[in-house]
């Protein structure tokens, strides 16, 4: 059973948005919502800055806060590639999973529903890659099962230097930043 | 010189950027609601269960009917707070054993014939003019002593649930830390019954029973600010997300109302009020009761908003 993840390297990324818009293209993402979005993280000391620039979504977590408070089970995961997706007829808009969130990656659609990243699962099991991953420029983003060895995704992973978001917050995030 | 950390954004999801602000007035009035009418179903149970029914001007006879209304209330509240209205009855179709919510959608079932139970022991007149069947009921419940002590039991037992559930809601909401701490129940029950008791005190028309549950209420209050002390400490010997949510309420930017509205006139001034009432010192008054309620539900106000507000960080980055 593969698991799904995504791995990008914050060396590549410059921050162009070309994900953000082609998720909203692809998803048809209203205006003034996002699931996807670029952050932009500055550290150090005058002059050693660091910079780090970096594409964010719902991280798919292992654990899944907005999936264990969803009081009708809209709030899922998927059996196949472990993807968490929330069911749009069955979610009354409580906004619990927004609030459990500790990435806040949720948010409620102007139809009324949680909504929020899917890795693009339409195309996926048509055998593509989502569409963030698809058109991105600099090749900075990958896609594929964790949980194969040989995958490319956990290739890098073995060979790089990552991070994950919030660590502390223990969902098991499955986004993996390179740096 | 601090090391520098600047973190840009471009989301910018309405009520959830620049901070979490999901959940407004709907939901703390609801928790309010909630929390009184558990507080209301545990006195009145509690009056059922020890026999005072048999007095005629017992409270444990206006609480049932206030409370259906009251709650219905909150439950208007919590149903203006959906976002997919039309599909409200998927609660209903299904219980999900890890979700609060869905715990509460089903406890709220039980509840109202717990209710409605307590009122057909003693219906009104306005009800057995319409429905004189209801006098009948009353009549054969009254037979039996019996079946009144456990709609007691059980109006007690529903109230500590709804009480109970409304802060378990927050506190398994991990990713708020000021939330996340497993006394938020006992908070919320504690102050849902102060509310309670300051409630009937204020209309009760037995003598004895208005006296006791001035008293009831001081100690109510106590617990409430004891059950602070341990939250904050709690917070404040944990991780530094969760140190810094409990400075949101103690210096930052929610202590203006937390200190004056919460602990000042919500707790501390009607406390010591109803001290100097049930000594005979001063006269009851309205005043302190009116205190203790709205205090109330400013708590809720300010829990469900500063909550929303506390997040986790990066914390090996601050």
């Amino acid at each position: 059973m593969p698991r799904y993840g995504m791995v990008i390297d914050t060396r590549k990324c410059v921050g162009c948005q070309d994900c953000v818009i082609a998720c909203k293209t692809e998803n048809n993402i209203p205006e003034g919502y996002n699931r996807d979005w670029i952050v932009t993280e500055a550290k150090g000391k005058f002059p050693d800055i660091q910079l780090e620039i970096r594409t964010e979504r719902c991280n798919h977590c292992s654990e899944t806060p907005c999936v264990s408070c969803c009081p009708t089970g809209a709030s899922h995961i998927q059996d196949v590639g472990g993807v968490v997706l929330v069911e749009h007829n069955m979610c009354i808009g409580c906004k619990a999973c927004v609030e459990a969130c500790p990435y806040d990656a949720r948010f409620i659609h102007p139809d009324g529903y949680a909504d929020k990243c899917t890795f693009c699962i339409h195309r996926v099991e048509k055998g593509q890659k989502p569409a963030c991953v698809e058109v991105c420029p600099t090749y900075c983003m990958y896609f594929g099962d964790l949980d194969d060895p040989n995958s490319e995704v956990s290739k890098l992973l073995q060979s790089r230097k990552w991070h994950i978001n919030l660590p502390d917050a223990g969902t098991q995030p499955n986004i993996f930043y390179l740096v | 010189m601090n090391a520098l950390l600047e973190i840009t954004t471009t989301r910018n999801n309405p009520h959830v950027d620049p901070s979490m602000a999901m959940w407004e007035w709907q939901i703390p009035v609801y928790l309010f609601l909630g929390g009184m009418v558990a507080g209301m179903m545990i006195i009145a149970g509690y009056f059922l269960f020890t026999g005072r029914h048999k007095e005629s001007n017992c409270s444990c006879f206006f609480i049932p009917i206030v409370s259906v209304v009251l709650l219905s209330l909150g439950m208007f509240a919590l149903f203006l707070d959906l976002a997919h209205k039309l599909y409200v009855w998927r609660l209903y179709t299904t219980f999900q054993f890890t979700s609060p919510m869905s715990w509460g959608a089903w406890i709220l079932i039980l509840v109202y014939p717990a209710l409605i139970a307590n009122i057909l022991i003693k219906p009104t007149k306005w009800m057995t003019d319409k429905l004189p069947i209801l006098l009948d009921y009353s009549k054969k419940m009254n037979e039996h002593p019996f079946l009144v002590k456990n709609i007691g039991i059980a109006n007690m037992i529903l109230g500590m649930m709804l009480g109970a559930y409304t802060g378990v809601l927050l506190s398994t909401l991990g990713s708020r830390p000021l939330w996340n701490t497993s006394l938020l129940w006992v908070l919320f029950l504690v102050s849902g019954l102060s509310a309670a008791a300051a409630f009937v005190h204020l209309f009760a028309k037995n003598k004895y029973e208005s006296e006791l549950l001035a008293k009831a209420d001081n100690g109510f209050l106590v617990i409430e600010l004891f059950v602070f002390v341990m939250i904050f400490l709690g917070l404040l010997s944990s991780a530094r997300p969760h140190i810094e949510a409990a400075h949101l309420l103690l210096s930052g930017a929610y202590a203006p109302v937390f200190w004056v509205f919460v602990i000042g006139i919500g707790i501390i001034v009607p406390l010591i009020i109803q001290l100097l009432a049930v000594n005979h010192k001063v006269s009851h008054t309205a005043i302190a009761p009116i205190l203790v309620i709205v205090g109330g539900l400013i708590l809720r106000f300010v829990i469900v908003s500063a909550g929303q507000f506390s997040h986790w960080f990066n914390a090996h980055l601050h």
